[in-house]
């Protein structure tokens, strides 16, 4: 068996999610090459040749790839991807947008969001908003899969020492161009990767309210998360969203703050090792599922929480 | 230009959903059903293309059962000029109905696909990416804007840190992330009129496609439930079970 996985990164940092991903190629076993495609970004191919457990880092530094442009890196990793057994990449955006991509080049259906390796070809992932888990066994020659960050612990990001090889191959369909982008800054730790995620709902009231959390988070080192309607309000940016469209946490404590607990919002979170919900309304779905429930008003007690903390 | 939607009949999002006893799968049985609300915003988006003059017709697709011509009904009622059944009994994969749907884009030549990011049943998030592929198309995903520049097509997508804009070419596939747009409502004289609009359909073998599949599922099991908690009194009594019983903090 061998396995390609694909980086995830920003032409100057290798994302953690990347380790995640290695993991999951680790369970399957096998040689596990890591493809790194950007533009300028050897010192992402330099941190990837030390991750625990690689043989191989294929570097493709080209400015076709500076983004990720799934029209040029889906042709990319077709390519390479076809002297390989499985194809791997985070369920990250990135890995979302060009992965079923390659699939479709490739001809063989996508695995999407596995939680869980049963063997070589027989995978576990969840289904209508988590609310089931399917095993599915794919008999393609390549399978394509992506894999969800929280289902795997990552593999040591030192330890390894694997050559990189660069790619010469460079792919440019031509259909597409980056124009810009917006990032959200943010000094708290990565939501996806956080130990502890603070999140506020519409019972937060409005975006000022937000600063309880973001102070409560501060004094935890916790990340800051919030259900749709706290989104679709406008209190907090997209990118904070937890949930089935939004992003998939699992961390040691996940604090939800003025949030029901709708079906799509649980599927973002309910793998939590400890849940705790603060919400004034004890018939609220929140505390079904949570380890530690405290009906209380969220403006007394988020400030008296952190005095206590 | 012409625009093709895509919309998928999927169990309603508020339905809380049951796994079979034998783990054959979901318990779909007198189920409520509706249109997928990825593909709801994905109708809207076309019919405020139209509205704004850029679309000239609107045609909305679906790959599914007989029943699936309820949701295509609707496509029509919220502004769809007409509309194609794909009838399928089977349960395909994503690659399967990205095969079909290319064959539905040979014939009606659109310059641009909408459809939603995922299905909120299988939750692939697949079928817009396959589609793109097989067509030779650009794509742009999890749109949260979208506006029609002459020959392109300026998207703005919505990113794991934020946002990113992209410049495709037309034709084009577009999926629809939540923020893009909120769906109307479909009025009573507009269902009414819906149900003049006209209704092809077609099967997987007039379009001379295979929907085999390399993929199966084993089994479909109901997730770990998580034990019951418990209702603390104070935020003394809570900080105390984080630190003492817990151990998080």
């Amino acid at each position: 068996m061998t396995i390609l996985v694909i980086a995830e990164h920003n032409n100057t940092e290798l994302n953690a999610a990347t380790l995640n991903t290695v993991a999951a190629a680790q369970a399957i076993g096998g040689d596990i090459d890591v493809l790194v495609a950007g533009a300028g970004c050897a010192a992402v191919a330099d941190a990837a040749a030390k991750i625990a457990g690689v043989s191989k880092i294929l570097l493709a530094d080209n400015a076709a790839y500076a983004h990720q442009l799934p029209e040029n890196i889906s042709l990319l990793i077709a390519e390479l991807g076809k002297n390989y057994t499985h194809i791997l990449a985070a369920a990250s955006t990135n890995g979302k947008n060009y992965l079923p991509r390659v699939a479709a080049l490739l001809d063989v259906d996508q695995i999407s969001e596995i939680i869980a390796v049963e063997s070589a070809d027989t995978f576990k992932r969840p289904i209508y908003a988590g609310n089931a888990i399917a095993t599915v066994k794919s008999d393609a020659a390549i399978k394509v899969i992506t894999v969800r960050g929280t289902g795997f612990d990552a593999v040591a990001a030192e330890g390894g020492s694997a050559a990189v090889e660069a790619v010469a191959s460079a792919q440019d369909a031509g259909l597409s161009s980056f124009v810009g982008e917006e990032l959200a800054k943010s000094d708290r730790p990565e939501l996806a990767g956080a130990k502890i995620v603070v999140s506020g709902g519409r019972g937060m009231q409005n975006g000022d309210n937000f600063k309880l959390l973001y102070s409560l988070a501060d004094k935890l080192g916790a990340a800051v998360g919030a259900s749709r309607a706290a989104v679709d309000a406008g209190f907090v940016p997209n990118d904070m969203q937890v949930g089935q469209t939004g992003k998939i946490v699992a961390p040691g404590l996940y604090i939800a703050v003025g949030i029901s607990g709708a079906i799509q919002h649980l599927a973002g979170m309910k793998d939590s090792k400890v849940i705790v919900a603060i919400n004034k309304d004890e018939e609220a779905p929140i505390f079904q599922v949570a380890d530690y429930g405290l009906v209380a008003d969220l403006f007394e007690a988020v400030p008296e929480l952190e005095g206590k903390l | 230009m012409k625009v093709l939607v895509a919309v998928k009949r999927v169990v309603d999002y508020n339905v809380k959903v049951r796994v079979k006893a034998d783990n054959s799968g979901v318990d779909l049985a007198n189920v409520k059903m509706s249109m997928n609300p990825f593909c709801e915003i994905a109708v809207e988006e076309a019919v405020r293309l139209k509205e704004k003059g850029v679309a000239t017709e609107i045609v909305a697709v679906t790959v599914g059962p007989t029943a699936a011509q309820e949701q295509l009904r609707t496509a029509l009622a919220l502004g769809a000029d007409r509309a194609v059944l794909v009838e399928s009994t089977d349960e395909l994969n994503s690659l399967a109905i990205a095969k079909l749907l290319k064959a539905v884009v040979d014939k009606e030549q659109p310059q641009l696909v909408i459809l939603g990011k995922q299905a909120i049943d299988s939750d692939n998030n697949q079928t817009g990416q396959m589609l793109a592929a097989l067509s030779g198309y650009a794509q742009g995903t999890f749109a949260s804007a979208v506006n029609v520049e002459g020959e392109s097509v300026k998207v703005t997508r919505e990113i794991d840190g934020g946002l990113q804009t992209v410049e495709l070419k037309l034709p084009a596939i577009v999926t629809t992330d939540l923020r893009l747009n909120e769906p109307r409502y479909a009025s009573l004289p507009n269902i009414m009129k819906a149900k003049k609009k006209p209704l092809e359909t077609v099967k997987p073998e007039d379009l001379g496609v295979s929907t085999a599949s390399t993929l199966s599922t084993v089994k479909v099991e109901a997730p770990a439930a998580r034990s019951a908690g418990i209702k603390v009194k104070s935020v003394d009594e809570l900080v105390d079970k984080l630190k003492n019983e817990a151990k998080v903090i």
